[in-house]
């Protein structure tokens, strides 16, 4: 029996977010027009969030082999080897859009997610890093959302015992009307026993387990893949409501079934639920499945097959069982109280077949739906504003006058100071495993059993990508890098997210473009393979588009776990070092946002030689444990960096006596200008001529700048030939406070 | 010895708790499904943190329901040592082993942190190796942490040194500034009046490593193997 038919019309087609042109692929695929149940298929499919149709010809420009690779991207997550026959399972993912809609809601299903995502691939996940963007807090509405969003990550993640160790928050108006919610998970999994999304095995059982379906979330995933404006409130109804009680059951569920011998083949529904998990599955194994709708659980009577199949119901899973093994897999499921059933079969014809009461109710090429989307190469060009961007004439702006005052409004800007608030609320200690917690350049977790440990971070800087797309992508690349290597880490893979605004749009492809080409080049120049990722577009509202922003996702290795290195002092008579030179970078950084409000310019250079000889040789001086301290210069520059060191361990501040030489450089520059590849190191005394000589040899510029110390932080700026110099001068109770606690402050007595 | 780690759907404490006595303390351990009804050849029971039922309804309301709860009482009653931690303490009041009842954070908000507690009762079998007022380092990280009892309840609890911790500050005074979630009497841990059931909102078994920071919360556990220690020789000897 065929599927009946249905009148397809226009506005139909254009209410699915399909073109003319896609609808007429469609009908030439199946040889006749659809119904309205495979329209659907056919919409979620084939949008924007599951087809990747406008970014895949360019994410293939990645590099993505490696000796340590195990999986690259293309299942559910990465994997890279970490030895010990074991594996590193990572992704991070978006969930903006619902975000802006529900904050609580959809920052919480954005973790259920990306855990579900790490959990599939039969690795059990043990950290949580979270990368936000979020317009300034001066507003109302922004508050909202962010303490919604912090409360929504912490809601999901606490309950299911995975530490949040880590991430980012950075602010700027150009998100206020598009916050970002990016969600990094990392699990470990036993090489060998890696799961993948395959429909193997004719005749093998699909047995559905978790939550029963309703009809929240249909549509998701178009939703995703459309720009917002004033009507976007009415979309709340789309956005999904979390269970992290019954996701925290599933996991428990799922690693109980893979330890047996029970599954071929295992996917989450998320995003297009049972649509995308059946035709992935059967697609990626050259199968066909048949589903029969009858025996799905289901939350609320009378839903139809379109509902069914479109659900985006949040804490499912679609699994491939062996034959004859269903009882036992069904009696897992019921231990932990889940709802499961054998929903279809695979076949070997290539069909999605879906069927209910009896009735073939839909009936298409797996492999269609799932790889033969369209693919677009859509026009790109800078946009018209992009050269009075970068021209800005340093000559106009006063070179600053009282440095000290300077420094304290950096530290308090909220893309600077201390995420304490935020952190506080995620439980990131539970698993007993994080060395190094969230507040340094990089979280650390041990991994037991070895003797090894993982650091792991987010990174990217919009408003260098704004600036110089290229540019800002390849020094989100380098900043992670040197995150991680300023804890002691080698670096081994990377995960990317990729929120931009419209991609029909060309100034918005031009700047993915880039943005792509430049994490290319760096991952290549470091050897790091890129092993999973998301892209989001349709970040604008009311045609205002977020400025790029490529966020990265790094891990890396530490072995002996001992080794993990911390940004703070430790030790008063150290002396500190400056690693790498100081140039004058002023074009985009935090201090011309926050004290002449502007963000013009050109994002500071980078040299992928000079930072990769840099990097190398941080993580040498670590490794021979000669450093006692060491913490990347990014946000505010050295002036901020130095502060940090003082303060970011508030249980035992310490201060530090600087002197700085500005020669040719404006003062600003030299304090708080955002000069790539430097790297603030404290030694013991002991330590230090070999530090500089070891320096030396690596052809990196290292510099004695002070020394560890009292209770003041004193930065003297020499002027050389040009008249007088300038001072900073606070002592360690300000500096804390402005750091430590403004964030707080502006959430709650704003 | 051999504990029973109790597991509760939605417990999420309940690797730490096994490896902290397993691989940590080289002690046996006994994962208990909430489902079994026995817990006959076990020493001591530990109810693990985490979200038991995802802390629906009220947290512990629904876990203390589990079948495993009665052999619990059974075990508790019959005078084994029964140690709740965060959820697990929560569980144990609202199955009416310790009294009193939680409410929710004075901030409304999870709060995950190093906290100092104060040892106010040295002599119970989970302090033994404590000195009394000595002042531990443990973190907490919950969101329903606000201890509350009503006054005759708390002045018989003080009167029989019921109260075993108390939030401080690092050098030991017990002060408003000090207690996180704005509990009554800054209570951070209780024990029955008979001696044997212990909760307390802070996790020893984040800080019995000298790995993570601190091992302040080893404390706990070595005092609960010398009580059992002890107690099992008194047995040998009446024997």
């Amino acid at each position: 029996m065929k599927p009946g038919a249905d009148i397809i019309t226009k506005d139909l087609i254009a209410q699915h977010g399909l073109s003319d042109e896609e609808y007429k692929k469609i009908v030439e695929i199946l040889g006749r027009e659809p119904n309205l149940t495979e329209l659907g298929l056919f919409s979620v499919m084939w949008s924007e969030h599951c087809s990747y149709k406008s970014s895949r010809i360019h994410l293939k420009k990645l590099p993505t082999t490696g000796i340590r690779v195990v999986q690259g991207p293309g299942e559910n997550a990465g994997a890279v080897d970490i030895g010990d026959g074991l594996c590193a399972v990572f992704k991070m993912e978006s969930h903006n859009h619902p975000s802006f809609i529900e904050p609580y809601q959809g920052a919480a299903t954005g973790v259920g997610g990306i855990l579900r995502d790490i959990f599939t691939m039969g690795a059990r996940p043990i950290t949580l890093l979270d990368s936000l963007r979020f317009g300034l807090l001066d507003r109302p509405l922004n508050r909202h959302l962010f303490k919604g969003v912090v409360a929504g990550i912490a809601g999901y993640g606490n309950c299911m015992g995975v530490p949040t160790v880590g991430g980012e928050a950075v602010f700027n108006d150009i998100y206020s009307q598009n916050p970002l919610v990016n969600v990094f998970c990392l699990g470990i999994a036993k090489k060998d026993k890696l799961f993948k999304g395959l429909a193997a095995g004719i005749g093998n059982p699909v047995i559905y387990v978790g939550s029963k379906t309703g009809r929240d979330g249909i549509h998701g995933a178009t939703m995703a893949s459309d720009s917002f404006d004033e009507a976007s409130e009415a979309k709340r109804p789309t956005v999904q409501v979390g269970d992290p009680f019954t996701e925290k059951l599933l996991l428990e569920a799922c690693l109980e079934l893979m330890a047996g011998d029970l599954l071929v083949g295992i996917q989450d529904m998320g995003a297009a639920g049972l649509t995308s998990s059946s035709c992935e599955m059967a697609s990626r194994a050259g199968n066909g499945v048949e589903l029969d709708l009858t025996h799905v659980p289901r939350r609320e009577p009378n839903m139809t097959p379109y509902e069914l199949m479109l659900s985006e119901s949040q804490e499912r899973m679609l699994m491939i069982a062996r034959e004859g093994r269903e009882e036992e897999v069904l009696k897992i499921c019921r231990k932990w109280d889940l709802s499961a059933a054998v929903v279809g079969r695979v076949t070997s014809d290539g069909m999605l077949r879906v069927k209910d009461n009896g009735k073939v109710v839909a009936e298409v090429p797996a492999k269609a739906l799932a790889e033969e989307g369209p693919r677009y190469e859509r026009p790109s060009a800078p946009p018209a504003f992009q050269d009075h961007l970068q021209s800005l004439n340093f000559d106009l702006l006063p070179d600053v006058k009282d440095a000290t005052a300077v420094l304290l409004s950096l530290l308090e800007s909220p893309t600077i100071a201390s995420k304490r608030w935020v952190y506080q609320q995620y439980d990131h200690m539970v698993r007993t495993n994080t060395l190094v917690r969230p507040g340094s350049d990089a979280a650390v977790v041990r991994i037991k059993g070895t003797n090894k440990a993982l650091a792991m971070t987010t990174d990217g800087n919009s408003r260098y990508c704004v600036l110089n797309p290229y540019l800002g992508a390849s020094i989100a690349v380098a900043e992670a890098a040197r995150n991680l290597v300023c804890s002691g880490a080698e670096p081994i893979g990377l995960t990317d997210c990729l929120n931009f605004g419209n991609p029909e749009r060309p100034d918005i492809m031009w700047q993915f473009i880039l943005c792509i080409e430049g994490i290319k080049d760096a991952c290549d120049a470091f050897n790091i393979p890129v092993v999973s990722g998301n892209v989001s577009f349709y970040n604008e509202t009311n045609g205002l588009s977020i400025y790029p922003t490529p966020i990265l996702g790094m891990v890396g290795l530490i072995e002996p776990a001992d080794r993990a290195m911390t940004p703070w002092f430790k030790q008063a008579g150290d002396q500190i070092i400056l690693l790498g030179a100081t140039k004058e970078d002023l074009g985009g950084t935090e201090y011309l946002r926050v004290v002449h409000q502007r963000e013009q310019g050109t994002p500071p250079l980078l040299n992928l030689e000079t930072e990769k000889t840099l990097q190398h040789c941080v993580l040498r001086l670590i490794r021979e444990g000669l450093v006692r301290s060491a913490h990347d210069c990014s946000d505010g520059g050295v002036a901020v960096a130095l502060a940090e060191c003082c303060v970011t361990n508030s249980l035992q501040p310490l201060g530090a006596v600087v002197k700085l030489a500005a020669g040719p450089l404006r003062f600003d520059s030299l304090l708080f200008g955002e000069s790539q590849s430097r790297v603030v190191l404290s030694v013991s005394p002991a330590h230090c001529e070999a530090v500089l000589r070891k320096a030396g040899e690596a052809g990196v510029e290292a510099t004695v700048i002070g020394t560890v110390g009292g209770e003041r932080l004193v930065v003297e700026v020499e002027a050389g030939g040009r008249g007088s110099g300038c001072r900073i001068d606070a002592d360690l109770e300000t500096l804390y406070d402005r750091w430590g606690n403004s964030l707080e402050r502006s959430l709650t007595h704003p | 010895m051999n504990f029973g780690v109790i597991i509760f759907p939605g417990s999420n404490c309940d690797h730490d708790c096994v490896h902290v006595l397993e691989d940590v303390l080289s002690q046996k351990v006994t994962q208990v499904w909430h489902k079994d009804t026995s817990l006959a050849g076990l020493d001591a029971i530990i109810l693990p943190g985490g979200f038991s039922y995802g802390d629906y309804l009220r947290t512990g309301a629904i876990a203390r329901f589990s079948p495993v709860m009665g052999a619990v009482k059974q075990f508790a009653e019959g005078g084994g040592m029964v140690l709740g931690i965060c959820n697990g303490f929560q569980i144990l009041l609202e199955a009416g082993l310790l009294p009193g009842a939680m409410l929710r954070n004075r901030s409304l908000s999870f709060i995950c942190k190093d906290v100092h507690v104060s040892v106010e009762n040295a002599a119970t079998p989970f302090t033994g190796r404590c000195e009394p007022g000595q002042v531990l380092k443990i973190p907490i990280a919950h969101a329903d942490g606000n201890y509350y009892t009503d006054d005759v309840t708390l002045s018989q609890m003080k009167a029989a040194a019921q109260v075993v911790f108390r939030y401080c500050t690092a050098d030991g005074k017990v002060t408003p500034e000090a207690n996180p979630n704005g509990s009554l009497d800054n209570i951070a841990g209780i024990i029955n009046a008979a001696g044997n059931v212990m909760g307390m909102m802070p996790h020893p078994e984040r800080s019995a490593e000298e790995v993570l920071g601190n091992d302040d919360g080893r404390l706990i556990f070595l005092s609960m193997l010398d009580a059992l220690k002890k107690a099992k020789l008194k047995t040998v000897l009446a024997s």
